[in-house]
C-alpha cells in the first residue's frame, strides 16, 4: 500500500507519518506538497497533524482550499482511502468530507498526553485489524479537539456505526472523566458514510514503536494495508 | 470603497469555554454583574466596490464560503461606504 502524505505550510506531523508508514512499517510513502494538483499513484492519503496556515480563521479552514485539496476531494469521491489525523481531521471537517466541527477544548488548555480510545467499530478498513471494542493507547496533542455535531447528526453517526473511536479508560469504560477535551459523546474519531474517509484526533503515527511508549497505532496502519491486500 | 465589517459568533447552543474564562476573570476583578460573556471574531474588509448591494452580496458569499463555519457559527455583516484609500 502506498501512502501519500500531504504537506501543508504548518504541518508538523508529516515526517512522523512518513517514518511510521515507511520507516517502521515498510510501506512505500511519499510527501505531496499542498500546491500539487494530483495525488495519483497513492492508495491512501494522510492529512497529517500540525497547524496548517497557523490555524488562522479556524483550524483547517484555509488548508481545505489548498490546491491539492481538489485532488483529495476527487480521490475521496472515487473511493480512495483518506486518513485525517488531528489537524488533518479538522481539515476534513472544514472540507465537508466528514460532518460536524471542532471547537476549543473545554478546559481551554492545549492537551498533550497519552489517552485510551475504544474501537467502536472494527468493521472499517481502518480498524479491521482491531478486536471488538479493543482499547488503544495513543497520544493526543491539540487545543481544538472538542468534536461537535448537532443532535440529529450525532444520532445518524451513532446509529450507522460511524463513531469509530471514543475516549475511554484503560479498561474501556466511558465517562466524563475519560474525556480529555469535552468532545460530544467522547468522540475521538469518525468515518464517512462510504467508509473510505476517517478522521481522528489521536496520533496513531506517534505510537508505532515501543520506544515511544505504545505500538497501538500500528493497528490503524496495518488494518489499512490489509484492507488493500498488503 | 466599501467597508464590510463581519461579526462572527458561536451559535447559542455551542458552549464557549473562552467566554466563560473571561467571565471568571471579570468576577475575579469584582465585576459581579456579568451574567454571560461570549467570544467572537470581527473581520474588517475594505472592498474595491461602490455598489452597496453588490458589496453586501459579496461579503455574504465570503462568509458562507470560508469566513464562518455554519455548523458552529453565525455571522452578521455591516456595510458602509468609506472615503478614499482606506488602509
Amino acid at each position: 500500500m502506498k501512502f501519500g502524505i500531504i504537506v501543508f505550510p504548518g504541518s508538523n506531523c508529516d515526517r512522523d507519518c512518513y517514518h511510521a508508514a515507511r520507516g517502521v512499517l515498510g510501506h512505500p510513502a511519499e510527501y505531496i506538497w499542498h500546491g500539487e494538483k494530483t495525488v495519483e499513484g497513492c492508495d491512501c492519503i494522510i492529512l497529517p497533524g500540525g497547524f496548517s496556515y497557523g490555524d488562522y480563521l479556524r483550524a483547517g479552514a484555509i488548508a481545505r482550499f489548498s490546491p491539492v485539496m481538489g485532488a483529495v476531494m476527487d480521490f475521496a469521491e472515487k473511493g480512495g482511502l483518506i486518513l485525517g489525523i488531528c489537524n488533518g481531521f479538522q481539515i476534513l471537517l472544514e472540507a465537508g468530507l466528514l460532518p460536524g466541527a471542532m471547537l476549543r477544548n473545554k478546559n481551554t488548555h492545549f492537551v498533550c498526553k497519552y489517552v485510551y480510545i475504544r474501537t467502536e467499530n472494527n468493521g472499517t478498513r481502518f480498524t479491521g485489524g482491531c478486536g471488538r471494542a479493543q482499547v488503544l493507547r495513543v497520544p493526543i496533542a491539540h487545543s481544538g479537539g472538542r468534536y461537535y455535531i448537532d443532535e440529529s447528526g450525532h444520532a445518524r453517526l451513532r446509529d450507522s456505526g460511524r463513531i469509530v473511536f471514543r475516549y475511554c479508560s484503560e479498561n474501556g469504560g466511558i465517562g466524563a472523566s475519560e474525556n480529555p477535551n469535552g468532545s460530544l459523546d467522547n468522540i475521538a474519531g469518525i468515518i464517512n458514510e462510504r467508509g473510505n474517509v476517517l478522521g481522528m484526533m489521536p496520533h496513531p503515527e506517534r505510537s508505532v514503536e515501543r520506544v515511544l511508549g505504545s505500538e497501538d497505532g500500528r493497528f490503524i496502519f496495518e488494518s489499512l494495508a490489509k484492507s488493500q491486500g498488503g | 470603497m466599501i467597508k464590510a465589517t463581519v461579526y462572527i459568533t458561536l451559535k447559542e447552543q455551542v458552549s464557549d469555554p473562552e467566554g466563560e474564562a473571561v467571565k471568571k476573570a471579570l468576577e475575579s476583578l469584582n465585576f459581579n454583574g456579568v451574567r454571560r460573556a461570549r467570544m467572537g471574531k470581527v473581520i474588517t474588509l475594505i472592498l474595491e466596490e461602490e455598489n452597496l448591494e453588490k458589496a453586501a452580496r459579496d461579503a455574504d458569499s465570503m462568509c458562507a464560503r470560508i469566513l464562518a463555519n455554519p455548523v458552529i457559527e453565525n455571522y452578521r455583516v455591516e456595510i458602509e461606504s468609506v472615503e478614499g484609500e482606506a488602509s
